[in-house]
Parts: C-alpha cells; structure tokens; sequence
C-alpha cells in the first residue's frame, strides 16, 4: 500500500487511445481467422487434406485408366492337336486378341493359377478341346468365349443372326468417374473428423479450452468458428479434386457447381458434427485417435468409397445406406456423374443431417470444456 | 474499501473422495494483492479455478466484486484477467494475433499495441508462440489477461520454472497493475515471491487455511523476527541437553533438523550469550553458530512440521 501512495504518478493503464468496442460477432471472426492461419501454418495439414487426396485420385486413376481391352495370354498344353489349335486361333479373324504360349501341362496349369495365363486349352484324347477356365474371373471368362467363338468361326461356323455393333465408351462410367466423387465424400469425412475432432482434444489438453471459457467468449462462437473453418477448406478440397478429374481425366461434371458445394456444405457439417461428438469428452490425444479410427473404420469399407456398397449381401445393405459417407457419397455420384437436381436428394440429405444434428446436440451436452 | 473476492466455507471433493478444499474463508479487498502460498497439492489451483468461476465448488459461497457466478457470469467474466498454471498457446500464432484473438472476446478491450509495450513484449509482437523464451511465453500469458482490462488479475503460479529475471519482470507488472488500481489474486510456492510482492496472504495446506495475515505480520507473529541456527558437539561427557535450549532468554521456538537446532528468538542479543554459556557448562564445542532475519519459510515449517518445497 505504502507503495501507491509514495508514487502518485500518472495511471499508466489510461487508455492512450479510445477504447474499441468490440461488435457482437468479433470473437467469432478472430476465432475463425485464427483457426484459418493456424492451418494454413501447419505444412501437415496442407499435406493430408490437399495434396494426399489428389495423389491417391492421380494414382488410382492412372492404375484403373480405360485402355482398349489387351490381347489375353492363352495357353495351348502341348500334345497331339495342339499344332492344330495354334494354327486355327492365328488364323482366325480375331486373332490380334489372343497371346498364344504352347507349354507343358504343368506350366500351363501354374502359369493359370498365378493369373499369367487368362485360360488354358487343353487337346482332348477325343480330337476336341478341353477349356480351362476360372468362372470367378471376369477375364477368363472373356477369353473362353472369345477363343470359343474365333476356333469355331476359323472351322467353318455360320453365324445366324446379323449382328452390328457400335462402340461406347464415354466419360462417366468409367472407373475414375466412380471414384472421384468416392475419394471427395472420404476426404470429407477424414478432413472433418481430423480438423473437429482432433484439434479439440489437442486444445483440452494444452487448458486452451479451458482458459477460453475463462473469458467471456461465447461458446456456441467457439463451435461455431471451427465449424465453419471447414466450409472454408471443403470448398478448396472439392474445386481440387473436381478439377484433377476434368483436367486429367477427361471427367465431365454433370450437377451445378452449387448442388455440389451444398452437398459438400451438408457432409463437411455432418462429419464435424460426429467429430465434435467423439471429441467432446477424451482428455487425450491418444485416445482420441483410437476413437476415430473406429468411427470412420466402418464407413472407410462399406460406404463406397473405392468399389460400390452393392457388392455387400442384401442383409446389410440398409445399414450401409444409413451410414452418412454411404448418404454423401450417392448424393454426390447422382449429382456429378448424373446430374440430380437437388430436390431428387433429399433422402440423403436427410441422412446427413440427422447423422449430423444429432452428434451436435449430444456433444453439446457431454462436452467438456476444462 | 469494498470487497473484491470473498469465499465462505468452499468445499471441493473430486469423485466423492479426494478432498482438495476443506473449508476455506477469504476475503481479498479491492486493491490488494493477496498471495495463496502453499506446497504442491496444498488446493491452491482447486481454490482459485473455483474462484474464476471454471470450477464448482461441492459446497460453499463465492462471491466477486458482489456478483456469484451462478447469476452473473458472462458480466464477470469481462472484467477478470486469468492465467492458468500451464496454458500452452497455439504454436503457430504470432504473439500479437494471440493477444488480438483474446481481446476479440472482450466488449472493451484495451489496444494490443499498448499491453504489448507494457509488457515489453513490441519486438516479438510478429513472431510465432512457438519461438517464444519460458519467461517471454509467461508474459504473453499475462498479456491475454491484461488486454481486457481486468479490476482483478488471477495468476497461477505465474513465476513458476522461470530464471531470476524474468520473474523480476513479471513482478514488475504485476506491481504496476496493483498500483493503477487492480486487485490481484496469485498463488506461489515460492516464499521470496509472496514477501515482496503481496500486501497480505494465507498459508494454505491441505484444503485450509493455517494462517493468514501481512507477511511482516505472519513472521512476526509466527517464525520470531531472528532465527539462531547453530550445532554442537559433545564433549565425552554425553548429548548435549535439549530440554536446555527452550529455556534460554527470548527463545519461542526450538526445532531440530539434521543436527543443526534453530531457535526462534525475539532479541538475540539476549539469546546469543546464554547461549554460549549454556554450551559451555555442558562441556559441548559449538560447530557452528548463524543468525538470519525470519523468513515466511520458518512460518511455514513453524506450522507445519514440513519445508515448503518437500513433496
């Protein structure tokens, strides 16, 4: 006390400035501008939301590129009427489809098993041919019709319908057209997960959390703030990844531009709405992490990301069409690959929302702020 | 003076069990700083996150600046500075967006510019948290809490782990808060830290209160103003006699550690030559003999049996 009282000196704290008020939303705008830099800062992020996507696109897309259907690698068991077979098949007009290789029975029949050969033809002691071939692969299928049809063609068989054929093969059902909008609705739910979920928990730990409900700060802001920093990346993530496909790939969008941002506006909201929720109570980066991967685990496999749910048995298939990245990734295939007006997706919509609504307002009530 | 921060019988029991807070009265008056001193686990974080209003409390009152925090809170909380034990800010902001960030939740803030020259902290103003010194990051933490421009200023354990100069500066600012008028409420283990810089404190341990008063007061009401540390050793004759050393002229206090005794002593030039005597008639040799001026420490072992820094 003695202290103020011997050094009457002018109140430093005197605003030498006027005071700033600060308007109704300032905190959300500092928090969302804050919330951008610090992203923008962290090369990781750049990385694992940007630049993986389009890698695993690039790569997937030039593995699974359209190429005209290659010659199928056959094998002759060498023998008595091999020579005959060879000769008939080279002949025949549909010739340049075929590697023919003559081996012996073994080598023919390993070569098969290691998928080195797409179908093995074997002379039979009756003078005919015996076709070794594996129903459950689509290629060997192919080249035991295909041989079947150029030997009897080349031995004189009529056809008797007249056949003509036109060729198709447009952009849209191809494998990259099925496997953008999959890749946009997984990267969706990976960038949303991660950037909710995991940066809350990390800012629990480091007491961030708590020392901002130390202030007046609001927290529905908060939330808010970190939500729509999503928006913000979504929009970048979905221009990225649409803009590999049309460029690349030839890929053509059929929706509208908005369809697609709101879509891609409705999953973002989603996904953080579940990462909020698996967030809102875990003191730990660690178990937080266990946390996620078991959430987005099951829909990384049966929501159609990479190959369609359809292959699933029946049983399941309403519980995969109740999964919110199964809900976005249909709704974005309708839309980009088909052009579904918006109004034709509601169901989906629906899903998303509610997946999302629901994760909101259970985490606000188990959220834990210190 | 009216009443800054006022508690009445605070309670905190976490999962039904561990008791942090057992009881605790204070009553901190507009304009003082008031020091919470305690070792590690005394409930003086416990007793100051309920009084920020980020813990509640299992039972009791509190009550800032005649508002309690079930009513009031939002308009409490514009006019508390806090900084938390261990706030680990974001890496990758500068310093000045950190504290623009802060002062965004404030309806009146004062200009960040300003807390940054006062807290000398102008030429990091664009440099990254994560580039920052300890005493550099403990000052921007103060900084957070200044730029709203608190009546009270909450610090936990603000110089903890930080060297000599830096906490020098940081008392430096918290004097100069003091001084335009704000009331500060810190904890510290550091015994030097409370006897420089508050007006009053209270000893906690164990969730309660064991003494409360000025520093001067509590040390001279409790440690004695001289302490006489000295050791002896015997002659062949057998110990030296404990039961002597209370008896002599001016002692109020006598404790033993490692062979050394120390005498809590009013006047020692009184004590100092019974002293000698005593040593001699016991045919012991004295080893070693020191005087110092008491010091919060000695109140503290004083109550407690215990050194401060023990865990």
């Amino acid at each position: 006390m003695s202290v103020a009282e011997q050094t009457p000196e002018v109140r430093v704290s005197q605003p030498k400035m006027p005071p700033k008020r600060n308007g109704r939303w300032a905190g959300y705008r500092h928090l969302l501008w804050a919330r951008m830099l610090e992203l923008k800062r962290e090369p990781e992020v750049v990385f694992w939301v940007f630049v993986f996507p389009l890698l695993l696109a690039a790569g997937l897309g030039i593995a699974f590129r359209e190429k005209p259907a290659g010659a199928s690698p056959v094998a002759i068991v060498a023998g008595a009427g091999a020579q005959q077979a060879e000769s008939l098949l080279e002949n025949s007009p549909q010739h340049g489809s075929f590697k023919i290789e003559v081996q012996d029975d073994a080598a023919a029949r390993k070569g098969f098993r290691l998928g080195k050969y797409d179908l093995v033809i074997k002379p039979n002691n009756a003078g005919g041919l015996t076709y070794l071939y594996d129903p459950a692969r689509p290629e060997s299928v192919l080249a035991r019709s295909e041989v079947n049809d150029a030997l009897q063609t080349a031995a004189g068989r009529k056809e008797v319908i007249v056949t003509s054929e036109v060729v198709s093969s447009e952009p849209g059902s191809r494998y990259i057209d099925f496997l953008i909008p999959g890749l946009l609705g997984m990267n969706l739910m990976n960038s949303g997960m991660w950037g909710v979920g995991f940066a809350l928990v990390d800012m629990r730990q480091r007491k961030l959390l708590k020392r901002f409900v130390g202030t007046p700060m609001r927290r529905g802001d908060f939330l808010l703030a970190l939500m729509s920093s999503r928006l913000v990346l979504m929009v970048i993530e979905i221009g990225l990844l649409l803009a590999l496909g049309v460029v690349f790939f030839n890929m053509r969008v059929l929706g509208s531009l908005f369809t697609i941002t709101l879509l891609g506006s409705v999953g973002a909201l989603c996904f953080g709405g579940v990462g909020l929720l698996t967030a809102s109570r875990a003191q730990k980066i660690e178990s937080v992490s266990g946390l996620m991967n078991l959430v987005m685990m099951p829909m990384w496999i049966f929501s159609g990301v990479f190959f369609s749910y359809e292959r699933f048995p029946a049983v399941a298939q309403p519980l995969i069409k109740a999964l919110p990245l199964t809900a976005l990734n249909d709704a974005l295939r309708a839309s980009i690959l088909e052009g579904t007006p918006l109004l034709h997706l509601w169901p989906r919509l629906l899903v998303m929302a509610s997946w999302g609504g629901i994760s909101f307002l259970l985490a606000l009530r188990w959220f834990r702020w210190t | 003076m009216p009443i800054a921060i006022q508690c009445r019988d605070l309670r905190k029991t976490y999962q039904g069990k561990v008791e942090a807070v057992r009881g605790l009265n204070l009553e901190i008056q507009t304009g003082e700083c008031f020091g919470l001193l305690g070792p590690n686990g005394a409930g003086k974080t416990t007793t100051i996150e309920i009084l920020e209003g980020l813990l509640e409390p299992t039972s009791g009152q509190v009550s800032i600046l005649g508002h309690s925090w079930s009513e009031n809170s939002r308009e409490m909380r514009e006019w508390l500075g806090i900084s938390l034990q261990e706030t680990r800010l974001s890496e990758k902001l500068s310093v000045r967006e950190t504290v623009d960030l802060f002062a965004s939740f404030y309806r009146e803030p004062r200009s960040t510019d300003e807390v940054l020259e006062e807290l000398q902290l102008t030429e990091k103003a664009d440099s990254w948290v994560g580039k920052l010194s300890g005493g550099q990051r403990q000052r921007l933490a103060v900084a957070t809490a200044l730029v709203c421009n608190p009546k009270i200023l909450f610090l936990d354990e603000p110089t903890t782990g930080l060297d000599p100069q830096s906490r020098r500066q940081l008392w430096d600012i918290i004097r100069e808060f003091q001084r335009n008028g704000g009331t500060v409420l810190l904890t510290t283990h550091y015994m030097d830290e409370a006897e420089r810089l508050c007006d009053r404190l209270a000893i906690v341990d164990h969730g309660q209160i064991i003494a409360e008063g000025s520093p001067a007061d509590l040390i001279e009401r409790l440690g004695g103003h001289h302490v006489v540390e000295f050791a002896v050793s015997s002659n062949g004759n057998g110990p030296a006699d404990p039961a002597v050393w209370p008896s002599l002229p001016g002692v109020e206090s006598v404790l033993e550690s490692d062979g050394m005794m120390a005498l809590s002593v009013k006047e020692p030039h009184l004590t100092i030559p019974a002293l000698l005597d005593a040593v001699e008639k016991q045919g012991s040799r004295l080893e070693h003999l020191s005087t110092r001026q008491a010091s919060l420490e000695d109140v503290f072992v004083r109550l407690t049996g215990r050194h401060l820094r023990e865990e």
